[in-house]
Formats: C-alpha cells, sequence, structure tokens
C-alpha cells in the first residue's frame, strides 16, 4: 500500500516535473521568436527609413505606368494602378497553369499508359520521354524552347503563313479573329438545345440501363449533339461564324489575336516536364490495381474495354488523384518561372516590376507568397476532403 | 487508354501463331508479333513509333556528331559550312567559363581541390559497403563544409587570396549550391520532421507552419524574398552577399522538403520500437538518436536521393536572382558576339543538358537500386543497408 502510494506520488511528480518542462520549452520559445521578430522589425524599418521607402499599402492605388505585353482584363500604363496590375499578372498565371494542366494531363497519361503497352517499342519510348524530361531542370528546357525553339522563328518580314489566315513568327502566334454574323442567336440556341437533349439523353440512358442492363455510349452521342446541333443551324442560318483577316504590316500584325513566345514556350515547357511526372503517377496507379480484380471482372464476363472503365479506372483514380493534384500544384509554382524569359505573369509583373518600382519588398512579396499559399492551402483542403470521401470501406 | 485495354487482352491466346511455316520462324517471329504487332491497332503504333524514330534520330546523330563542327577559334567556323551542325568549338572556348566562372585562373587549383573533396565525400557516403561511414558522415556534413569555405573563399592569414563570390560561377556554383542544400537540408529537415512530431504543441505548430509555408511557394519567391528582404532584416554592415542570401533561400527551401520526406520514414517505423527504447530508460534524444532515425533515415534514403535530384535541378534557378551557376554561365557565354552563329544556343543547350542528365539520371539509378536492396532485404531478413 506504501509503496504503491509512493510509486504514484513519484509519478505524479515525474508527470508534473514533464509538464513543467514543456511550459518551460514553450515558454522559451516565445521569448526567442518575439526578439527575433523585434530585431528584424527595428532592422527592417531602419533599413527602409534610411532608403527613404514607404511602408504599407498605399501604393496599390497609385499609377502603375509601366506596360505590360498580355492583359487579360483592361490594362493601360497611364491609368491602371498597380493593383490592377496584380490582377493582370495574376490571371496570366492562372491562364498558363490552366492550360498547362490541361496538356500535362493529356500528355502525362498516354505516356504513362503508354510505358505499360504491351508494344516492347511504346513502352520503350514511353520510358525514354519520362528518364530524359525528368532529369533535365526545367529552367534550361524553357530556355531551350524559347530561344532555341521559338526565337530561331523567321523575323517579321519572313512571317510563316499558315493554312487558315495565322501568321506565324518570332514575335508570336497571330491568329485571325472570330467574327459572329447577326444571325449568331440561332447558333446559340441550337447550342443550348444540344445542352438540353443531351442531359434529357443521359437521363433516358441511366433509367433504360437500370431497367434492362443495356448500355448505351453516352460520350459520342453527347460529342455528336454538342458540335452537330451548332453546326447544322450555322449551316442552315449562312455560316454567321467567320475569321476576320489579319493585317500584316511592316512593323507588326494586328487585327486577331496574338498568342506571345513567351506564353507558348512557358505552357510547353510546363506541359511536357509536368507529364512525365503524370506519366509516373498515371503507372503507379494502374500498377496499384491488383491483378485478381482484372481477373475477378474478366470471369464474370466483362469484355477489356468494359473491365478498364469500370474495374480498373475507378481503383486506379483513387490512387492517382492524390499525387496527381500535387503535381498540379507543382505547375502552378513552376508558372513562376515565367521571370526567367519574360512572360508577364504574378511573379514577373508584381514581385518583378512592382517591386522594382515601388522598393516595397516586404509587401509586395508577402502578397505573392500568400497568392500561391492560399491556392496551395485551398487545394490541400479540397484533396484532404476528397481523400475522406473515397477512402476505401474495408469490411 | 487504348494501351492498358491490350494490356488485358494480351494473355489470351493468339490462333494467328500457329499458322507459321516453321518452328525457327515462329520463334524469330514470336517476338516481334507478341510484342510488337499483337493486333491492328498496335501495328498501326508500332509503325509510327518507327517512323517516328526514323525521322527524329538520325538527324539528331548529323546534328550533333556527323554534320558538328569540332574545331575552330571563332564563329567562323561554324557559320561557313551552312551552319548544319552542332558548334563544339563553342564549348571548348568556354569550357573553362563553365567550371569556374570568373574564378582567377591562378588560383583555380583551389577550385579542383574542392570538386576532388566533394567527389571524395559523395563516393564515401554513396558507396554502402565502405569501412567506417561514420566518419564519412562527419566528414561531409561538417568538416567538408568548413574547409570549402575557407579554400573557395580564402583567408588572407593562411596566405589563400580571398576570392569575392561575384567571382565564382559555372559547375562551381551548381556545386556549391547543392553542397549547402544536402548538408543544411538534411540535418535541419530531420529536426523540423522530429519537431513535427514533438509532444509540444507550440515546436509542433512552429514545424508545420514553416514546412506548409515553403512547399506552399515557389523556390522562386523564396530567392526574390531571400535576396531582397534578407538585406533589410539585418544591420547595414551585416548585409550578406548575394550567394549567401541564395544558398540560405535554397537550404531553407530543400529542409521543408526533407522534413515530410524524413517523418514519412519516422511514420514507417512501428511503435514498439518507440516503446522499447524508452523501456531500455532511453531518453528521447537517445531513443531518437541510437533506435528510431537510424532506422528512419534509412527506409526514407531513395526519398532522400530523389529529393536531392530535385535540389539538384532547383539549383538553376538562382540564375534568375542574378548568379551565374552552371545553366547561367551557358547563358551568358551563348551571347558571345563572337560566337554569335545559328547553331551556338543550341549547342550550349545541350551541352547543359548532358551535364544535367548525367548528374539526375546517375543519382536516380543509384535511388532505385538502394529500394530493390531495401525492399529485397526484407523479405531475406537481413539488414537493409
Amino acid at each position: 500500500m506504501q509503496t504503491k502510494s509512493w510509486l504514484s506520488l513519484q509519478n505524479h511528480a515525474r508527470h508534473r516535473g514533464l509538464r513543467f518542462g514543456r511550459l518551460a520549452v514553450q515558454a522559451a520559445l516565445v521569448v526567442v521568436i518575439c526578439a527575433l521578430i523585434y530585431v528584424v522589425a527595428i532592422n527592417v524599418a531602419q533599413n527602409l527609413s534610411r532608403a527613404h521607402i514607404a511602408s504599407g499599402f498605399g501604393f496599390w492605388n497609385n499609377t502603375a505606368g509601366f506596360d505590360i505585353s498580355q492583359t487579360l482584363i483592361g490594362y493601360s500604363a497611364s491609368t491602371s494602378t498597380f493593383g490592377r496590375a496584380f490582377w493582370v499578372g495574376l490571371l496570366n498565371t492562372l491562364l498558363v497553369a490552366a492550360l498547362g494542366v490541361v496538356l500535362a494531363t493529356l500528355i502525362g497519361f498516354l505516356i504513362g499508359l503508354g510505358r505499360l503497352s504491351p508494344n516492347w517499342l511504346i513502352a520503350r519510348l514511353s520510358g525514354g520521354y519520362v528518364e530524359s524530361i525528368r532529369n533535365v531542370p526545367l529552367l534550361l528546357q524553357l530556355l531551350f524552347w524559347y530561344n532555341a525553339v521559338l526565337k530561331t522563328l523567321p523575323d517579321l518580314r519572313g512571317s510563316l503563313r499558315l493554312p487558315g489566315g495565322a501568321v506565324l513568327n518570332n514575335r508570336g502566334l497571330f491568329l485571325p479573329a472570330v467574327e459572329f454574323g447577326a444571325p449568331f442567336a440561332a447558333v446559340l440556341i441550337a447550342f443550348v438545345t444540344a445542352v438540353v437533349v443531351a442531359i434529357a439523353l443521359r437521363i433516358w440512358t441511366r433509367w433504360r440501363f437500370e431497367l434492362t442492363g443495356k448500355p448505351v455510349p453516352l460520350v459520342w452521342r453527347t460529342l455528336a449533339l454538342l458540335i452537330g446541333f451548332p453546326l447544322i443551324a450555322s449551316a442552315i442560318t449562312g455560316a454567321p461564324i467567320r475569321l476576320g483577316a489579319l493585317h500584316v504590316s511592316r512593323f507588326n500584325v494586328s487585327g486577331g489575336v496574338e498568342i506571345l513566345p513567351e506564353f507558348a514556350a512557358l505552357v510547353l515547357a510546363l506541359s511536357v516536364y509536368t507529364a512525365a511526372f503524370i506519366a509516373e503517377v498515371v503507372r503507379a496507379g494502374v500498377l496499384a490495381v491488383e491483378r485478381g480484380q482484372v481477373e475477378a471482372a474478366q470471369s464474370l464476363g466483362l469484355r477489356p474495354r468494359a473491365t478498364l472503365r469500370l474495374v480498373v479506372v475507378p481503383q486506379a483514380m483513387r490512387v492517382i488523384i492524390p499525387p496527381l493534384t500535387s503535381q498540379y500544384l507543382n505547375l502552378l509554382k513552376n508558372s513562376s518561372l515565367a521571370v526567367a524569359i519574360g512572360y508577364p505573369d504574378l511573379v514577373q509583373v508584381f514581385a518583378g516590376s512592382v517591386l522594382n518600382i515601388t522598393g516595397q519588398a516586404v509587401e509586395v512579396i508577402a502578397v505573392t507568397m500568400a497568392v500561391y499559399l492560399a491556392i496551395s492551402l485551398l487545394t490541400s483542403l479540397l484533396m484532404n476532403l476528397y481523400g475522406r470521401s473515397v477512402m476505401f470501406v474495408e469490411h | 487508354m487504348s494501351a492498358t485495354g491490350d494490356d488485358l487482352r494480351n494473355d489470351r491466346p493468339r490462333s494467328g501463331v500457329k499458322r507459321l511455316p516453321s518452328t525457327v520462324l515462329r520463334s524469330a517471329l514470336a517476338w516481334p508479333r507478341q510484342n510488337l504487332f499483337s493486333s491492328p491497332l498496335n501495328a498501326a503504333l508500332t509503325l509510327g513509333c518507327i517512323a517516328l524514330v526514323v525521322l527524329a534520330v538520325p538527324p539528331l546523330i548529323r546534328f550533333f556528331l556527323l554534320d558538328a563542327v569540332w574545331s575552330g577559334t571563332d564563329r567562323e567556323a561554324c557559320v561557313k559550312p551552312l551552319a548544319s551542325g552542332a558548334c563544339w568549338p563553342f564549348v571548348r572556348a568556354w569550357f573553362s567559363y563553365f567550371v569556374y566562372g570568373f574564378y582567377p585562373p591562378d588560383q583555380r587549383w583551389r577550385v579542383d581541390i574542392f570538386l576532388a573533396a566533394l567527389a571524395f565525400g559523395i563516393g564515401w557516403l554513396a558507396w554502402l559497403e565502405a569501412p567506417r561511414r561514420g566518419f564519412g558522415a562527419v566528414y561531409f556534413f561538417v568538416v567538408l563544409p568548413l574547409v570549402s569555405f575557407v579554400l573557395l573563399h580564402g583567408a588572407a592569414p593562411i596566405g589563400l587570396p580571398v576570392v569575392p563570390t561575384a567571382l565564382w560561377g559555372g559547375i562551381l556554383v551548381t556545386m556549391v549550391v547543392a553542397t549547402v542544400g544536402i548538408v543544411v537540408s538534411l540535418p535541419l529537415g530531420t529536426l523540423l520532421a522530429l519537431a513535427r512530431r514533438s509532444e509540444i504543441p507550440l515546436v509542433r505548430w512552429i514545424a508545420v507552419a514553416f514546412v506548409e509555408f515553403v512547399r506552399g511557394v515557389p523556390l522562386i519567391t523564396v530567392l526574390f524574398m531571400a535576396s531582397v528582404m534578407l538585406p533589410l532584416f539585418v544591420p547595414e554592415r551585416y548585409a550578406p552577399d548575394k550567394l549567401i542570401r541564395a544558398l540560405v533561400g535554397v537550404a531553407l527551401f530543400a529542409s521543408a522538403y526533407m522534413a515530410e520526406v524524413v517523418r514519412g520514414g519516422l511514420a514507417a517505423i512501428p511503435a514498439g520500437q518507440y516503446r522499447a527504447a524508452r523501456s531500455l530508460g532511453l531518453s528521447y534524444w537517445g531513443m531518437m538518436g541510437l533506435v528510431i532515425l537510424p532506422q528512419a533515415l534509412r527506409v526514407t534514403l531513395p526519398n532522400i536521393v530523389s529529393i536531392f535530384i530535385g535540389l539538384f535541378k532547383d539549383t538553376t534557378l538562382v540564375f534568375v536572382v542574378g548568379i551565374f551557376d552552371f545553366l547561367g554561365t551557358v547563358e551568358a557565354a551563348r551571347g558571345d558576339p563572337k560566337w554569335a552563329a545559328p547553331t551556338t544556343t543550341v549547342t550550349g543547350y545541350a551541352f547543359a543538358a548532358a551535364f544535367y542528365f548525367v548528374c539526375c539520371y546517375g543519382m536516380s539509378r543509384y535511388g532505385h537500386g538502394m529500394e530493390r536492396r531495401l525492399v529485397g532485404s526484407q523479405g531475406a531478413g537481413r539488414r537493409p543497408l
């Protein structure tokens, strides 16, 4: 009895000691961090006041005064603010990332499945693609696409004329504008009708499938509807969609949509590079599906295509999606390499031009980082929710 | 999608093989039949691939070898014969710049010694049967960085003239950035991983905040922060030079990624190991240092290698903040009017790509070998590494 109480007393003391130790560590950390912040803040204040640099976000509404080569929203150097420049840069980043994600996914899935192909040549070529692309720095690939490929295109005078009236030279790819004629409303109505019919078809297919078990190839029919209806409408009303003409003068090309070589190089480099990583993700995902699953599906009488669609893909996707998302985030973060070739993304516009003009490093870098951080954290949050929703329920 | 579809179809018997005339021909043709022409779609894909190879490979060989220019003193050599091949004399002319940057020629032996000492250290650690790998670790993580700093930077008292970092460049800088990244990120990353699993809330929160913050932003913004904000954080007279700022950025960045990898290794260690170590009366640091970390780092070595590959590729980004690493020197030399020829740029990039490929592919092969070794040893029950 006595021993026991002595033991518990000792235990209690140890426990209290441990708790006290932890509190002490945390208190010490708080003191150190506060001291650090204090010293840094004093240094920043002194350095800034010596260099006559303002602080705070007062600059946000000042006139920017510099040009941006690609703007998705209205922007002019003489009237737009630094805040406007921020949005222009952010939209350019998102545009590159969105396009890069789509292309990288396409190439990545092709290459990843190619590596698993029974066709020896395709498997080898896909493997060669992955190994050679993954082991060369992205910045080098970006510089290659920009300086060695796109910048060596003919200059304005020797512009290449592409079919459809497009013009390609070392200043970019110029596409003729799409002009909508007066009876365009008919095409729009046809498209909306197609969407409604497609949804109806989907519901009907589901209903029939539940009733009879007969599947209907929905994808092709939907595509045919969505493309066919507007095409028919446009043919009936006399082709209200026309391609505009480009005006090629001695100094520039005008009257169309311009795709900058910087933009093209960035999209190419990002999608080719990320595709190599996505290919590995896809391969690992497909390999993670147990062989027994395929055999079971086959023994149920499913055809190869149905086995793939109903058994392999859903299980592989569960494994693929989390690392795929982190590859998408990598692509977004890597799009900041734009600064190396002068594509006006968030980093180039905001952490480059705006920082150089205002000198307000702390605020500008903090805002830039906050944007990337917010997108990353939001995506991780969504990923966690997704992960919870598709988690295997094991019996 | 079709590829996997074929994969699934592959193990069905193929009646066509039987119709072949002789067994000899059958065995000779069976392989391509099965692996290249198993279905009409596959045959078409094979022919497409062959066409691709035929179209792409001979021009590449011609450009880089057969039609390439091998000697010359300036652009004339590369422009004259229709400029159809790579301009290798450009690489030869700038080679010492690619390796040393503007490091003074009479002091370059110091760089040579550094590179040799680095190669020695890497070899010591990478060769798993090497004697006294513990000393190897001390050499690589303590001795090498200190000696290299004195050697490369110089110290007046021992008669080594100071070479300012602004003169450093090329492969020297690439290796310095990569080495500092490794030497700092492994211990710091391990500490962060331990902190993230700590029972003390504040320690855990700080580690989580640091790791998630760094992993959520691009390296370029970290480098920008290091290059423009670090000088603001310290009194003016202590403002670090450009290379040091970039090194701080790269090291912190790599540490966050390393922390996640080590954390994965820690999570793979069974809880019984922790309890066993505690029941032996080991303190926290004794338990971690003697029992947990040796096992955790061992199982996570392949992942650590892949972090190093990423780090090595990422060293190129220091070029964006105005430091001339290997890629930076190639980029600078490419603009030399003395060598202005249509093929100069591609030649320079190809040379750089070959260098990075050899380094990264070598590391990746090494990592794969280690992974196989780990997987193989688990079944056999012997010591993993």
